[in-house]
């Protein structure tokens, strides 16, 4: 205890946004490149790509046994940290020192072969992970029960169900037994019941004294497995801090505008052919505001500007507590008629508003993200810390008792009480 | 007791690695071998081997007997249009056996070349996210093709033992010969998966370069039609040696391995540890522009 695990130092990484977005180069690109750049030098702006930090000046430590959470929004860095700690890319400037084994988990079932059965897919994820073929035979046991597929095991992984694929990717990773394990975002995929068993493997883990770091967007899971979290924007390392601290910080942070939320055209991806320009809380007189009575109905506007024509768009709202969990989700277009009505959305700029009824929500801070998607075909934008806003609970059912209550919803209910008959004693 | 036992595993294997610090920083220019590495991950080639096998002819109708139909299916082309229609000589031995003995090896360069130039590509799914030595990818992919290569191997067995032909006494230096036939696939190979990487053109190259190289190597024509001049640049393609020396070990025709042979096994070399270099340059960008 209290020896290093993982060092990083000024830590910076740079990607060519034109080659990792063309994917990859043709010979000629490259040769007519050369020639142009010889050519002519003056205009290096026009030849040279234009590149991003994924990573800028990051230094942090990890002691050994600690469990260190990282958050952040999507495209933040998060990726690219564990990328760079798990040794599969290479940094631009600084340093990592890294003392033990490292498992990373960066995707749940990399290497899994859907032609292979369960059984051979063990060995070779294994193998892939690192593991020595001894290790996988002594661990095999254990990761079959822990993936619950003893009666599949023999059969092509490509056969099994979405849940028994991703149990058996867990399990085979959770029993690598590194001294430091690195997982991103593996409790973004699953049912609750898969959610439940790998946040329990993966404090046991901690409970080891090994370090683990561990990306989600899950607050309530970094809330129950950490102690500390990193928080990271843009590439830089925000604040690092008592996990409660951190996850208030990044919940707050730069979303409370009075009720409305304004994107910067820096956070948008400009090719979308959907463009949002704002979100914001109005109450029933149409004024913006950022904390509204339970007691009170209010609604949530969405402004967006299409580009071009989309067909089965739906422009909705994720409702989030304060510690990250779901409370609804919402689109504007749920109403079968009105999906039909709206088939195809032309160019222009919309509104999408929606009522919230008085007597739903209990007090306390809320999240509302935002998502505008066609149904499996295509997302055009998402965020799901789009805005944060306050409900006051005072005047709300049951608020002579000055107790708070447990959940995030606090509906006003018709209760009957009713006498039946005399107790004679 | 159950419980206990994966925090026993975890001391014993603390102690064994207490000391392994690794430390990742940016790297410039050419990068050391690492072969270290390569040996800690030798299971993965083997597990990576065996998985491109059970992979490869799964959901065929004709399973592992491609191993055998592509090359002996080619000999018989070989044998109606160039034995029999053009008249090429096959230095004494019927021509079936002839091209036979030298499309053998030839399939396990050929296909060991196109396996290995899209390993990388084809596993990329694997390279953004887990680390491994890289250069376990193509390695592997030549690995698989030895065991094809031993299956058609059977096939010319019972065609020697049809054309009543026995081997040579020579025939213990088959195995250096396949050494040198693998040595020359891998380096080329990790030449060419690196560069595949960076530039997709590779994917339409390949074809023609597996062509021509056929056509430069003695598989439809005994090497003896080469004018004596030239001999020693046709010597620079390792495939010749192969080839050549293939033929000399079973059939006994040809010239026994000389100066020839040691051109070719010096290219060989060389392309493979050049190669290695390469790939172990580009390493690094292979994450990031897969």
């Amino acid at each position: 205890m209290g020896q290093i695990a993982i060092k990083v130092n000024h830590l910076g990484k740079k990607y060519a946004i034109g080659s990792s977005i063309n994917a990859y180069r043709t010979l000629r690109e490259t040769i007519s490149e050369r020639f142009s750049i010889r050519k002519q030098q003056p205009q290096t702006s026009e030849v040279f790509p234009e590149y991003i930090w994924a990573l800028k000046d990051v230094s942090f430590e990890v002691k050994k046994g600690e469990v260190l959470g990282i958050i952040g929004r999507n495209g933040a860095g998060k990726s690219t940290l564990l990328k760079v700690l798990s040794h599969v890319t290479e940094p631009t400037e600084g340093l990592v020192e890294i003392h033990g084994r490292v498992g990373s988990l960066l995707e749940v079932g990399t290497g899994f072969h859907p032609e292979l059965t369960g059984r051979e897919n063990i060995y070779l994820n294994g193998a892939i992970l690192g593991m020595k073929k001894n290790d996988i035979e002594n661990k095999f046991d254990g990761i079959v029960s822990f993936a619950e597929i003893e009666k599949f095991i023999d059969t092509p992984v490509k056969r099994y169900s979405s849940g028994m694929y991703l149990r058996l990717a867990f399990a085979v990773a959770a029993h690598l037994e590194p001294e430091i394990l690195v997982v991103d975002e593996v409790l973004a995929v699953g049912d609750a019941e898969f959610q439940r068993k790998c946040l329990g493997k993966m404090s046991d883990v901690a409970k080891q004294g090994r370090t683990v770091l561990f990306v989600s967007h899950n607050m309530s899971a970094i809330l129950r497995l950490t102690e500390e979290t990193l928080v990271i924007d843009k590439g830089n390392l925000l604040l690092r801090a008592p996990t409660a601290e951190a996850v208030d910080y990044y919940l707050s942070r730069g979303l409370t505008q009075e009720g409305q939320h304004i994107w910067q055209p820096d956070e948008i991806n400009q090719k979308s052919h959907f463009t949002p320009v704002a979100i914001r809380i109005l109450d029933r007189n149409g004024y913006i505001l950022e904390t509204v009575r339970s007691t009170e109905n209010f609604s949530i506007e969405i402004e967006y500007i299409l580009q071009k024509p989309i067909k089965g768009l739906r422009v909705g709202i994720y409702l989030i507590t304060s510690h990250g969990e779901f409370v609804f989700t919402s689109f504007d277009t749920d109403d079968t008629e009105k999906f039909e009505t709206h088939a195809i959305r032309k160019a222009g700029l919309y509104h999408s508003r929606v009522n919230i009824p008085a007597n739903i929500l209990n007090g306390g801070r809320y999240i509302l993200g935002i998502n505008a998607s066609s149904y499996r075909i295509k997302t055009y934008f998402h965020d799901e810390r789009a805005l944060a806003f306050n409900v006051d609970h005072s005047g709300a059912p049951g608020t002579q008792w000055p107790e708070s209550r447990l959940g995030p919803i606090r509906p006003a209910l018709e209760w009957e009480i009713k006498k039946i008959k005399n107790v004679d004693k | 007791m159950v419980s206990r036992e994966p925090s026993k595993n975890f001391l014993i294997m603390d102690k064994k690695e207490k000391d392994r610090k690794l430390i990742i920083k940016p790297s410039y220019g050419w990068a050391a071998l690492n072969l270290r590495d390569l040996w800690l991950y030798r299971e993965l080639i083997f597990f990576m081997t065996w998985r491109d096998l059970k992979v490869r002819y799964k959901q065929t109708l004709l399973g592992a007997s491609w191993a055998i139909l592509q090359p002996f299916l080619t000999m018989v082309v070989f044998s109606i249009f160039f034995g029999n229609l053009a008249k090429v000589p096959s230095d004494g031995v019927p021509y079936p056996i002839f091209s036979y003995t030298a499309l053998i090896p030839w399939t396990l360069f050929s296909k060991a070349l196109q396996d290995a130039s899209r390993s990388l590509v084809a596993n990329s799914h694997m390279i953004t996210k887990i680390y491994f030595p890289r250069m376990i990818l193509p390695l592997s992919s030549v690995m698989a093709g030895v065991v094809d290569f031993l299956i058609a191997f059977i096939v010319l067995l019972g065609m020697m033992v049809f054309y009543n032909i026995f081997p040579t006494v020579n025939v213990w230096v088959l195995p250096i010969f396949l050494l040198l036939a693998l040595v020359t696939a891998v380096g080329i190979g990790l030449w060419l998966s690196a560069l595949n990487v960076l530039f997709r053109d590779i994917n339409y190259v390949l074809p023609f370069l597996t062509q021509f190289w056929m056509y430069l190597t003695p598989i439809a024509y005994p090497s003896s039609m080469v004018p004596s001049k030239w001999q020693a640049i046709y010597a620079l393609n390792p495939m010749t040696g192969v080839v050549e020396g293939f033929r000399w070990a079973l059939l006994g025709t040809g010239q026994p391995p000389g100066i020839m042979t040691l051109i070719s096994s010096i290219v060989a070399v060389v392309l493979l540890v050049s190669g290695m270099f390469y790939f172990r340059r580009m390493e690094r960008l292979f994450a990031d522009m897969v």
